[in-house]
């Protein structure tokens, strides 16, 4: 079992690194911090999938030298995906940081619970 | 290859492009742009059905140069193309019914703004009942989400940026779950394109290897989705997000957009997982527990709301988990019956939610029960459609949430084991909605208290006419789908059919 884990270390890694993020992410109180959890996750994510389109020895999916064989290089789909995967996760990180200067200049406050319980009071009076 | 094929991309890139288009364009034509669009992509839709009809088959359109296993692919059928139509449908109808409010919550420069995410919402919720391809799907879930957070807090009144931060946290953590769930699955079978990742799977359950993958691909994906869709545990973002939105936002929200991840989640259960694995494995077992309770604990919460924005919020929460359930029977029916009735609840929320617009207008843009006495004889036509969405809720024959119900007491009875405990909790779910709906109408229809003071007059505006036609076609739309409801459902059992 623990030899298994030490096999695929990379992705042993990425899950952990998933589930501390997905932790922080949802039950964190500070808001910057939830966004940073959301980063570990996603990064994670993108650390699994290029550990799984890695082959030992084979080289980058470009062909320079005029190498056709298809066992010279890794799998490009995950790098392909990572990439999409970076531009999706900048966009909802750029809105939720922006989201969070908003509520920071209305509120005064990153803390969530505390945040919640001000709008409350807000729409009450 | 007819040309009629190429329509479910057009509708996806049409919606796309108006949106970058709109926004250089001041507010009004982007509303403009916005109208013209979802009118075409609806006939779109309804050419792409009527095709499927008449050949009877599903057909898969290449995008790029590349074939499958490689390439990227839509696919279209019967039951995409009547979801789609229903969509832009409830989309056209709730954009024209909040119109007047939208203009007045949203600042004016920033109009055009609220209906690039109108448009982006339909491309992506387009995107995701067409795509035959995983990751696509998860990129325009996000494009999804993102248009949806934006339709949350362009109204900056009250409590609507918070419930923006909500959303966005309970979304990013259904995300990232279903792209750790699309990450293993692409890692086990090798294949991102929904049929030979179907293939793979099938090969791998027969080998009888992966088992514990498999498990975790299910489960992630499956509460992925139902995070985004506000499955009852996962639903304490769903009121607040509704309730604080302007009326277009809540309603395409409520309507639409849960509706879209649920119908994800029903191909990939069909085109990548295979449903047969899901009922082994018990993965469905699992939703029809977290169903039967939101049905319940949905109507309970609904209850002890004061604020009737609120309170249809999280009647929301009680219909989500009727369709959870129906997909948890794990009979071929409760499917059918889970897919009708996201058509109901689509058609149904989205008039709740715009007529009783119509009631706040005449109640001093005031939302709890006590100022919305005698609102009904304030404006009748707003009124009657509150009351006829509220029997629908409760399954008043002739609508359509009687059909819904019907479908499910019936295909409960074909699974034993299911069956007491869901007949059961149909019933219980059904009182505890006719409570908290029929309280509320028969509220708009009493006679103001003698010792209460008379509204001021400015407290009563007359509701535009755009309000009252959206109205009166969402009643339309209601009876249709209670009245006509046979060769719908026929439509349905066709379509799941050529899921496989």
């Amino acid at each position: 079992m623990i030899q298994h884990l030490l096999w695929n270390m990379e992705e042993t890694a990425a899950i952990v690194l998933f589930g501390i993020g997905f932790t922080m992410l949802l039950l964190h109180k500070n808001l910057i911090k939830k966004i940073m959890g959301m980063n570990i996750m996603d990064t994670a994510t993108y650390l699994f999938l290029a550990s799984k389109g890695y082959i030992t020895g084979r080289g980058v999916p470009i062909v320079v030298d005029g190498i056709q064989e298809v066992s010279a290089y890794i799998n490009p789909v995950p790098s392909g995906l990572v990439l999409t995967g970076i531009v999706v996760s900048v966009s909802t990180t750029a809105l939720m940081l922006a989201l969070t200067i908003r509520l920071y200049e209305r509120y005064h406050s990153l803390d969530l619970d505390e945040i919640l319980i001000l709008a409350k009071e807000e729409e009450q009076t | 290859m007819s040309f009629v094929q190429n329509f479910p991309f057009f509708s996806i890139i049409i919606a796309m492009f108006s949106g970058i288009v709109s926004s250089v364009l001041d507010g009004k034509k982007a509303r403009n742009v916005s109208l013209i669009m979802i009118a075409v992509t609806t006939v779109l839709s309804g050419m792409t059905l009527a095709f499927c009809l008449g050949t009877g088959e599903s057909y898969t359109f290449m995008m790029g140069h590349f074939p499958a296993p490689w390439g990227n692919e839509i696919r279209a059928g019967v039951l995409e193309g009547l979801t789609a139509m229903l969509f832009c449908v409830v989309m056209f109808l709730a954009v024209i019914g909040g119109m007047d409010h939208t203009a007045e919550d949203v600042d004016g420069k920033k109009l055009n703004l609220f209906y690039i995410m109108i448009d982006l919402m339909l491309s992506s919720l387009l995107a995701l009942v067409y795509t035959n391809d995983l990751f696509t799907a998860y990129v325009f879930v996000e494009i999804n989400t993102i248009a949806g957070c934006g339709l949350i807090m362009i109204r900056q009144k009250g409590r609507s940026m918070s419930a923006a931060i909500r959303y966005m946290i309970m979304s990013q953590l259904g995300s990232g779950l279903f792209l750790i769930g699309l990450s293993i699955l692409y890692d086990v079978t090798g294949h991102l394109l929904m049929s030979p990742a179907k293939e793979s799977v099938e090969a791998l359950v027969a080998a009888g290897s992966y088992r514990i993958p498999m498990l975790v691909i299910m489960a992630v994906i499956s509460v992925g989705l139902a995070i985004k869709s506000g499955l009852y545990p996962f639903h304490y973002w769903i009121p607040d997000t509704y309730g604080y939105a302007t009326p277009t936002a809540s309603a395409v929200l409520s309507g639409l957009v849960s509706k879209g991840y649920i119908f994800l989640l029903i191909k990939i259960f069909y085109r990548v997982l295979g449903y047969d694995n899901l009922v082994s494995s018990q993965m469905i077992n699992v939703l029809y527990i977290f169903g039967v309770t939101g049905m319940v604990m949905g109507s309970l919460h609904a209850i002890h709301e004061t604020d009737t924005r609120r309170m249809i919020a999280y009647s929301s929460v009680a219909q989500i988990g009727y369709i959870y359930m129906g997909m948890g029977l794990g009979t071929s029916f409760g499917m059918v019956a889970a897919v009708f009735h996201i058509f109901t609840h689509s058609a149904t929320k989205a008039l709740l939610f715009i007529s009783a617009v119509g009631l706040y207008e005449v109640s001093g843009d005031k939302k709890d029960f006590v100022s919305l006495r005698g609102a009904a004889y304030r404006n009748p036509l707003a009124g009657v459609g509150f009351a006829i969405g509220s029997l629908s809720m409760v399954g008043f024959p002739m609508l359509s949430g009687f059909i819904s119900k019907l479908l499910f007491a019936t295909s409960a009875l074909e699974s034993p084991r299911k069956m007491l405990p869901t007949l059961i909790v149909l019933a219980v779910s059904t009182t505890l909605n006719a409570i908290y709906f029929l309280r509320l109408v028969i509220t708009l229809y009493s006679k103001p208290r003698e010792g209460d003071r008379p509204l001021p007059e400015q407290a009563v505006r007359k509701s535009s006419r755009k309000l009252k036609v959206a109205i009166l076609c969402f009643i339309g739309l209601n009876l249709v789908l209670g009245t006509a409801s046979q060769p719908i459902v026929q439509a349905i059992t066709d379509g799941l059919a050529m899921f496989k």
